[in-house]
């Protein structure tokens, strides 16, 4: 009960630790699916992992969101399907147009690779189904391009009709505006982070001072996905 | 015939850019080029296309840019214009 699609793209580097954490924590049967045999039917989720899709050319995410995989998984959106982008599958999400705004090269100029705290505003959604609203949860970030940017009306409409996950004030490691790590669609069935809840499914690989926060995202999907969502 | 075009993608004047910023605070001011007062980086490509004419091809690469969001609108700005 419950088939978990995660979707490889060339360059797609974190297939095998999400695929871990959807085995052990979310118990769901998964399997990774190379972009170019992914099919859209038979699958009741589906993430997009992290990595350098197309190494990164152009801009990160921007040649991958223009494959028929990715073009597919916009339409399973479409229908309901359940949808987690991680980090490199935030920024293909984005520029596909599946979530709102863009992420732009951090302001510091640098990769950032550490943990940081996160707020959950307005949960809602198969992803987010056992997070409580305000909740604090860790994780780690690593990447190059994850200022997020979004107009002012568009944060606005945002704020109204989508869940979003914001980091800690203090915590922002990239200068993304209003502070945004991830966000949802409307119906909350896309979901798409910068940090890597994968890293933080499990107390082993959580650093003192810090939480496992990434766990409860692999339990939401399970129990979405168990209710029948 | 070949006809040049070429793209340049850049940031918006209100988008913060990091590299740009770092050539000029780094490099160019360290090193007195004070008359700079700005550097913004960008994206630069080429493309060769062979047409009847070159307004074909300005045309044919400024609906890939749109189409295939060569640029990304939320974020950039972008030029197209004929090589040479």
């Amino acid at each position: 009960m419950g088939k978990v699609a995660i979707v490889k793209f060339p360059g797609t580097n974190c297939d095998w630790d999400v695929l871990h954490a959807v085995k052990t924590v979310s118990k769901l049967q998964s399997e990774v699916v190379w972009y170019k045999e992914f099919q859209p039917n038979g699958w009741d989720a589906i993430i997009i992992p992290g990595g350098f899709s197309y190494g990164d050319w152009l801009r990160a995410g921007a040649i991958a969101a223009k494959t028929t995989a990715a073009e597919k998984i916009a339409e399973s959106v479409e229908k309901g399907t359940p949808v987690l982008g991680i980090c490199n599958g935030f920024q293909i999400l984005t520029e596909g147009g599946v979530l709102p705004g863009a992420l732009a090269p951090n302001a510091c100029g640098r990769f950032v690779c550490r943990w940081v705290k996160l707020r959950v505003h307005k949960p809602k959604g198969p992803w987010l189904a056992l997070v409580n609203d305000g909740a604090e949860l860790h994780m780690p970030v690593a990447h190059a391009e994850g200022r997020y940017v979004i107009s002012e009306e568009g944060f606005k409409e945002l704020v109204s009709t989508s869940s979003i996950i914001k980091y800690v004030s203090g915590w922002n490691p990239n200068g993304s505006a209003y502070d945004v790590a991830g966000v949802t669609n409307p119906e909350g069935t896309a979901l798409g982070l910068m940090p890597h809840p994968e890293r933080a499914a499990e107390d082993e690989l959580t650093p003192r001072g810090f939480r496992a926060g990434g766990r409860v995202i692999f339990e939401s999907i399970a129990h979405s996905l168990k209710k029948g969502w | 015939m070949l006809c040049q075009v070429e793209v340049v993608i850049t940031f918006k004047k209100e988008i913060k850019d990091p590299e740009g910023d770092t050539i000029h605070k780094h490099l160019l001011l360290r090193r007195g080029y004070d008359s700079v007062k700005n550097v913004r980086a960008g994206k630069y490509l080429i493309f060769n296309v062979d047409v009847t004419n070159c307004s074909e091809a300005l045309e044919l690469i400024k609906t890939a840019c749109e189409k295939l969001r060569l640029y990304n609108p939320t974020i950039h700005d972008v030029e197209v214009r004929i090589r040479g």
